[in-house]
């Protein structure tokens, strides 16, 4: 390989880390704060990017405009959904919420293949993101995917601030480690609830929607990403934000590298790297032993 | 006597199926062996969830593990039971051995997540990678056999899976009663107290989750067998889902729970995709199917069996 290709591949990777990032960092805080594992929410992402391929072509040009109005589509679904059906899962054990938010994969897929259909659709990338720069003398990189980088680490960069400098954020951490004392000292739980569920949403809806025109959007393809998720939380431990950041970035070069190195069994790496993480420290790698 | 009644209705029950087996048409009959072949998966991972309290998400890497083996060690010749039952099972078993010692080091959510990802791999194997044909799958040229017992037989192959039901549901009515059965449900009710008293906790754990993994390689070697051909989907994560759903739907708990369970959610899935019933509905069975299930879990936490309690309950 040489350092042209590195080079690419590290781009990728860290593209393809900051995206899976998005989704996992929800997942992570809707487990650590709610106690609730949620299948669905590779779902969200499903529907981020069918709202892409549906957005695109009424706001034209306006693409950063149509993420935008998806995000508060996509908060509203959240804060909806949460008042509708999750408020209710709380109380449940694991395999109830396991069960229902499997149950509702089902319905959201059902109503994609009734609302789109079942068709492989492109997504178009805006005009002003089109084509690629030149990467020393013979490789290139496209424009769009530096711009979906860059847009995750100021999504990022922004979620850090908001969680470690904000009264919301320290409602959140609190609740991430201890929820029955955040209640105990009168916070008001439900409304940090169907916040913090909103905004992974949100997130999970965005990384769809910014994802949309690099990977095309299709049937189920919101399982592969749950599941490379929970790779991600397993390895990060669950709650941390920062352990989801270094595992999405983990995976991202595991997975991006080995599709390179070792094409053929490129779906086992980032399996292996949950099983050495296993092995290592089975809390995770930023999470708190048990 | 109604409680001895109870008792033995299962076996009565396997009794009317093997009276009736050679009456039924050739459609009730393979629907039959069917679910049979369902309820010996289902009564497996009841092993684990039910009496151990382990939630497994990935129980049906193990069950198409079982098939791959059964079809990939069979040749142009077919193969021998003999030795293709252990062949299944075993591959089955030590997979399950490396997934458990893995996942077993976490609890909770943590190992949901692990064996749904540590299924995924065993997919990803399958799918992508030519051992098993790819994504196609590979056929059988002819089923197993081993004398008399020739799975290219109809109703040989109906006894053959009447005949492993009962002796499955049999292990583990054996199991439930014995030292080994006692330890799991004390892991499942409070395993801090059982380490405490000195068992060794993840040894039990694991063995469960080993023996689970086999009983699901049983299950493959005669969906194999029936079938005649594998591929990559019987190993999905959705069939992992169903067959948790299966045994929730039954009631947990119970060993009937789980055969109930897989009998009810193949007629659910009929009777929601049978045009006659729903209308054109039945082209959306999978939301009426996602809408059932959110229905079912929120309203009989207990399943099936349990209906009868809650009816008291309310009374």
């Amino acid at each position: 390989m040489d350092f042209g290709t590195f080079l690419v591949q590290c781009l990728n990777s860290v593209q393809y880390g900051l995206l899976l990032f998005l989704v996992a960092s929800g997942l992570t805080l809707i487990f650590g704060i709610m106690g609730v594992i949620n299948l669905a929410h590779g779902s969200f992402y499903m529907i981020g990017a069918y709202m892409a391929f549906a957005l695109s072509p009424l706001f034209g040009d306006q693409f950063i405009l149509m993420l935008l109005g998806g995000v508060v589509l996509a908060a509203l679904l959240g804060y909806v959904l949460e008042w509708a059906f999750f408020s209710y899962l709380y109380q449940r054990d694991h395999l109830q919420q396991v069960l229902m938010t499997y149950g509702l994969i089902l319905v959201f897929e059902e109503l994609r293949s009734i609302l789109v259909g079942n068709d492989v659709h492109g997504v178009k990338v805006p005009p002003w993101l089109d084509g690629s720069f030149a990467l020393g003398s013979l490789m290139s990189y496209p424009w769009y995917r530096l711009f979906a980088s860059a847009a995750c680490i100021v999504l990022a960069i922004g979620l850090y601030f908001v969680v470690n400098r904000t009264r919301l954020g320290m409602m959140i951490r609190a609740g991430a480690s201890n929820r029955d004392m955040v209640r105990g000292l009168g916070i008001d739980i439900r409304r940090l609830y169907r916040i913090v569920f909103a905004a992974g949403v949100a997130l999970a809806a965005l990384a769809g929607m910014i994802a949309a025109p690099m990977s095309s959007v299709y049937p189920n393809m919101g399982a592969s990403v749950l599941i490379i998720c929970f790779v991600v939380v397993v390895i990060g431990g669950i709650g941390s934000i920062t352990g989801a950041l270094i595992a999405s970035l983990l995976v991202g070069f595991v997975d991006t590298f080995g599709k390179v190195l070792f094409a053929e069994v490129s779906g086992i790496g980032v399996y292996v790297l949950m099983a050495i993480v296993l092995i290592w420290r089975p809390e995770g790698l930023m999470g708190r032993k048990t | 006597m109604m409680r001895r009644l109870n008792q033995f209705l299962p076996l009565l029950c396997a009794i009317a199926l093997a009276v009736l087996g050679p009456l039924l048409g050739p459609y009730v009959s393979d629907l039959i062996v069917k679910v049979m072949i369902l309820s010996i998966f289902a009564l497996s991972l009841e092993l684990l969830v039910g009496m151990t309290g382990l939630v497994s998400l990935g129980h049906a890497a193990f069950y198409g593990i079982g098939a791959y083996a059964t079809v990939l060690g069979s040749g142009r010749d077919g193969g021998s039971v003999a030795w293709l039952l252990p062949l299944a099972m075993g591959c089955a078993a030590a997979y399950a051995l490396v997934v458990g010692a893995l996942s077993l080091r976490t609890r909770g959510v943590y190992f949901i997540m692990v064996t749904l990802a540590f299924a995924q791999m065993a997919f990803f194997v399958f799918h992508d990678t030519a051992v098993g044909g790819g994504s196609d799958g590979i056929y059988m040229y002819i089923r197993p056999a081993l004398g008399a017992l020739d799975m290219e037989n109809r109703s040989v192959q109906f006894y053959a899976v009447l005949g492993a039901l009962v002796a499955t549901y049999g292990l583990l009515a054996l199991i439930r009663r014995s030292r080994f059965g006692a330890a799991l449900a004390g892991i499942r009710v409070n395993e801090q107290r059982m380490r405490a008293a000195g068992f060794p906790v993840y040894g039990y754990k694991l063995g469960a989750f080993v023996l689970a993994g086999a009983l699901a390689g049983l299950a493959g070697f005669l969906l194999a067998s029936r079938d005649g051909v594998v591929n990559p989907e019987l190993l999905a994560w959705h069939n992992s889902g169903e067959v948790l759903l299966m045994i929730i739907l039954g009631g947990l708990g119970h060993l009937r729970g789980a055969v109930i369970g897989a009998v009810a959610f193949t007629l659910l899935k009929e009777l929601l995709s049978t045009q006659g019933l729903v209308g054109p509905l039945a082209d959306h069975w999978q939301l009426t199917l996602g809408l059932a299930i959110i229905a079912f879990v929120a309203l009989l936490p207990k399943g099936i069996i349990g209906i009868a309690g809650q009816l008291r309950a309310r009374a």
